[in-house]
């Protein structure tokens, strides 16, 4: 049932906005509506139970174990959330003076101070809005730098096969040619390919490390040097940071510039797909292009950087701030974190990985890389049991579904076939994992014994599998006034 | 420890499970010469952990600081009321901790909820489809940009017309986002006296181009002639996009019905929808476009359909734009839209209706006629253009409006935007705005206290 399909032509809900409705005359009426958008007609009560039974319409990590791999779905501190939607952060306008933001500023300084830390950079300014922005910011950095320079031979970025798609995407929208670095049997960055398309054209190359394929890239310091040594610049993706926390920082590993999803690795809430937040950190090369605004301390006052302080920014990414409240519930998280607890978040989520990787393993699973460690992730292959019993990857995250775990990530990394991508973060406890494996062992047994009732999955959700090819070629994106139903009056 | 819920003995035996003796081993792949945490002084400038209730204290003073200001600011992000149920059940778990709904069959709940989001927003400005938001309203109009660049079949052109009474970060937010793609951003100015762009002095022949953009209200508050300036655009087979206020289009012309044939992309910032203030973030930007032109529509896109025993159901759609596809050649670089946002703008509207979201505009635009009648019978204050508006007017102070403003900072009143940096010939302007939220006793305050101020100011 849609909202508007529990609509009464004239139900309102007088008390949510003003009683008066005070005439215009001064609009002339060639600019003015002349009727009415259609929108709900619903009381209150009618739209509370709506949304929360839509609600309940969803897995989320407040209810269910929610292991998608590069997606780091650890549990989101309630406190992060109350505090940061205090009433005077709320009703602070982000255009209001510095006099009167500085209980907000030294919360968002002192955060781009602990992403320095953590990440070993010079500099960090917190703006970008989520990962994929932050990618935007590096990359534009990353030509600025070259621009200043007059390097302007540099067009091509290398990116490894086994990256997110939004590092090609990116490339292309700073104006780059993207080349692919194919990946060793290990893992591994292929090192001679990397050395054979190196050159004066490099402006760049994106790497995520530890990489999607959940191993840690060993060869980063010789990386590093061939792509300095070319006279480009390293890029950090920052999606698996909460693998490393505190262990090893991407400073220290040779990169130039880095994003941070604060939604994985700084806990703030997914939102059902957003708003996340891709803070950004560089070092001394970098650090004139960073984009405005950032926050300044001159020991007394905090202060706005822009334009005036950061005279070759690669400018401004937003209206405002960001994602202002997401660095805020970051911020809170850090605070509660603390030095001590950040390099935990490295060492119990990458324990419940290898944990889960050695059950599975004795389970008789596959894994992609079964001669390496798991990071704070691994891939299960699940080839064989495609081929041998016509049940593929698919089925199994559907499947899972029945049994009350999110699906791990599917088919991605696209290097590996038919693999499940699995992050437990730290914050399971090892009876979920044990319940999470024995269900994977049985939802193979159960493959083994019906394949078409697995292939059928689910069956307790509140829906069957979707029909996405008749999706895409019969759009349907909005709900349109049916037969019988009247238009809101004017 | 903090959010692990590991026992010594729990880490012992998945330690045996996995045949090593200590974490310390899991990590033995990294080069021991990176490594941070074995040196000494591993992480200083993050402060130790501190608990619950001490970072409650701290978050408490440091919210408090900044005060509660009477509002008389706008410029792109707006104080209305929000229902009490919006942010109850917006932040509810289910909502608040789910992911992106790669999973359809577990995220009916979001999926459905962006559906509705997308007629709502569609409605409001009568244009046919909607994506489900992107990160807020500069960056939809950077997006709509490019969007725009490749829609447009009949030019190859990269430039771009933008008035300069569109907002100056959005102007901004474009050109850091646009130009590495050698796109070109052509302004045009405004007539002096209406604040508005003159379309009379529109070139008559502009040469090749992609898109204009029309902003409605635009910066100033004030009201753009959208008919004449869409059949300009069209006329030379440019594309029109709107940017739009979206509680402002309960009472104005929608873009889908600008000129002859309509905008052909809109999009704005969807903050006024529920979304408090919140020092700029986050909020959400949306984006309506022709159905004609759906395919080149960046960001994720919810469609409705049917499971495999003919239920109806809603799935992401048209991903075959998408970076995790098509990579280097997709539509955007973006993965993510404003969900929560989305999900808190949709309950509001939905709470409000048609009729609720008129109340807000009606009232917003009566308050702000009150507030500039008042401020402009003060001597030395006045307004500066005769456009119409919608609840923001730009007026000029006969006193230096620096000092003006922090004597009015001090009475923890925010008198509205000091357009003299971004527009240099509007020295000793401000843009006020008033909403729906502020009272007759709220705008004589801002009144008497300014008429405090200029009578103890030498005139400017």
């Amino acid at each position: 049932m849609l909202i508007f399909e529990l609509s009464r032509t004239d139900r309102t809900n007088p008390s949510q906005a003003p009683y008066s409705k005070p005439e215009i005359t001064d609009i002339p009426a060639s600019m003015r509506r002349s009727k009415r958008a259609v929108m709900p007609e619903t009381s209150e009560m009618q739209t509370v139970r709506h949304y929360t039974r839509l609600s309940q319409k969803n897995f989320a990590i407040d209810t269910h174990f929610y292991p998608l791999g590069s997606c780091t779905m650890k549990y989101n501190p309630r406190a992060s959330n109350t505090l940061s939607m205090l009433p005077g952060f709320l009703a602070r306008h982000p255009l209001g003076p510095e006099s009167m933001g500085q209980g907000y500023m030294a919360c968002m300084y002192d955060l781009q101070e602990i992403l320095k830390d953590v990440t070993g950079m010079k500099a960090v300014s917190l703006t970008p809005a989520a990962g994929a922005q932050g990618e935007f910011a590096g990359m534009a950095m990353i030509r600025a730098y070259h621009d200043a320079r007059n390097d302007d031979a540099r067009t091509e970025v290398l990116v490894p096969d086994a990256a997110h798609g939004t590092n090609p995407a990116t490339a292309v929208m700073c104006g780059y040619k993207v080349r692919e670095i194919p990946t060793d049997s290990q893992g591994d960055v292929d090192l001679a390919a990397l050395k054979e398309v190196v050159g004066p054209h490099t402006a760049g190359l994106m790497l995520t490390n530890p990489s999607t394929l959940g191993v840690f890239e060993r060869q980063i310091e010789e990386i590093a040097k061939v792509v300095h040594d070319a006279g480009g610049l390293l890029y950090y993706d920052g999606a698996n940071l909460n693998a490393i926390l505190g262990k090893v920082r991407p400073g220290d590993m040779g990169f130039d510039v880095i994003h941070m999803n604060l939604h994985k690795t700084f806990s703030t809430p997914h939102g059902g797909g957003g708003p996340g937040a891709g803070p950004v950190g560089v070092n001394e090369r970098l650090e004139p292009f960073l984009p405005i605004p950032m926050v300044g301390y001159d020991g007394e006052n905090y202060r706005w950087m822009t334009e005036k302080d950061v005279p070759q920014t690669i400018g401004r990414l937003s209206t405002f701030m960001g994602n202002s409240g997401v660095l805020m519930r970051a911020y809170i998280y850090a605070r509660l974190l603390g030095r001590e607890g950040m390099v935990r978040v490295s060492e119990y989520s990458t324990l419940n990985a290898n944990y889960m990787m050695a059950r599975l393993r004795e389970k008789g699973f596959d894994l992609a890389f079964p001669d390496r460690r798991a990071t704070h992730e691994f891939i299960v292959t699940l080839k064989r049991q495609s081929k041998e019993l016509g049940v593929n990857t698919m089925d199994f995250a559907k499947r899972l579904l029945d049994y009350g775990f999110h699906a791990p990530t599917t088919y991605f990394p696209l290097l590996v076939p038919e693999c499940l991508l699995i992050e437990p973060t730290e914050t399971e406890d090892k009876d979920t994992l044990d319940a999470f494996i024995e269900v994977l062992a049985m939802i193979e047994q159960e493959a083994k014994e019906n394949a078409d009732y697995v292939k059928g999955a689910p069956y307790t959700q509140p829906v069957r599998r979707l029909d996405d090819v008749r999706a895409a070629r019969e759009l349907d994106l909005t709900w349109k006034l049916e037969n019988g139903q009247t238009e809101a009056g004017s | 420890m903090p959010f692990i819920p590991h026992t010594p003995d729990d880490e012992k035996q998945m330690l045996s499970a996995i045949g090593v003796d200590s974490i310390e081993q899991l990590f033995d792949e990294i080069p021991t010469g990176l490594r941070h945490d074995l040196g000494n002084e591993n992480l200083q400038n993050v402060p130790t952990h501190a608990s619950e209730m001490d970072v409650s204290r701290l978050m408490h003073q440091r919210a408090a600081q900044d005060g509660q200001p009477l509002c008389f600011l706008g410029a792109g992000a707006y104080e209305h009321h929000i229902p009490a149920a919006v942010w109850e059940l917006t932040t509810r778990g289910e909502f608040y901790t789910a992911y992106t709904p790669y999973q359809a069959e577990a995220s009916q709940g979001s999926l459905q909820v962006v559906y509705e989001f997308q007629t709502m927003i569609a409605n409001l400005n009568a244009l046919d489809v909607s994506n489900a938001s992107l990160y807020d309203g500069a960056s939809a109009l950077a997006e709509a940009v490019l969007m725009a660049i490749r829609a447009n079949r009949k030019s190859k052109s990269k430039i771009i017309y933008m008035p300069r009474t569109v907002h100056p970060h959005y102007r901004k937010t474009v050109e850091a986002i646009v130009t590495n793609q050698g796109i070109t951003l052509e302004l045009l100015d405004y007539d002096a006296s209406t604040g508005a762009i003159d379309a009379n002095s529109l070139p008559k022949e502009p040469g090749d181009f992609a898109a204009l953009v029309i902003p409605q209200p635009n910066f100033f508050g004030a009201l753009e002639d959208v008919d004449t300036l869409t059949d300009w655009a069209h006329t030379h087979k440019a594309l029109v996009i709107g940017v739009v206020n979206p509680v402002a289009l309960a009472i104005l012309k929608p873009p889908g019905e600008w000129g002859t044939d309509g905008a052909d992309i809109a999009c704005g910032e969807g903050q006024p929808l529920g979304i408090p203030l919140a020092s700029g973030g986050p909020y959400y930007g949306f984006m309506c476009c022709k159905q004609a032109i759906v395919r080149q529509m960046p960001g994720r896109i919810i469609g409705r359909t049917v499971d495999m025993d003919g239920k109806p159901g809603f799935t992401l759609t048209l991903q075959a734009r998408e970076q995790h596809i098509r990579r280097s050649k997709a539509t955007s670089n973006i993965c993510t839209n404003q969900g929560l946002m989305v999900t808190a703008s949709t309950i509001h509207m939905a709470l409000l209706g048609a009729e609720g979201l008129e109340r807000v505009a009606l009232n917003s635009h009566a308050n702000n006629r009150k507030l500039v009648e008042k401020l402009t019978a003060l001597d030395g204050v006045e307004a500066v253009f005769s456009s119409a508006v919608f609840h923001e007017t730009v007026i000029r102070l006969d006193a230096p409006l620096n000092d003006v403003m922090h004597a009015l900072h001090a009475q923890n009143l925010l008198p509205g935007y000091a357009l003299q940096d971004e527009y240099p010939e509007l020295e000793n302007c401000l843009l006020v705005c008033a909403t729906e939220t502020r009272t007759d006793e709220d705008i004589d305050t801002y009144v008497n206290h300014l008429q405090g101020i200029l009578s103890k100011h030498d005139r400017a």
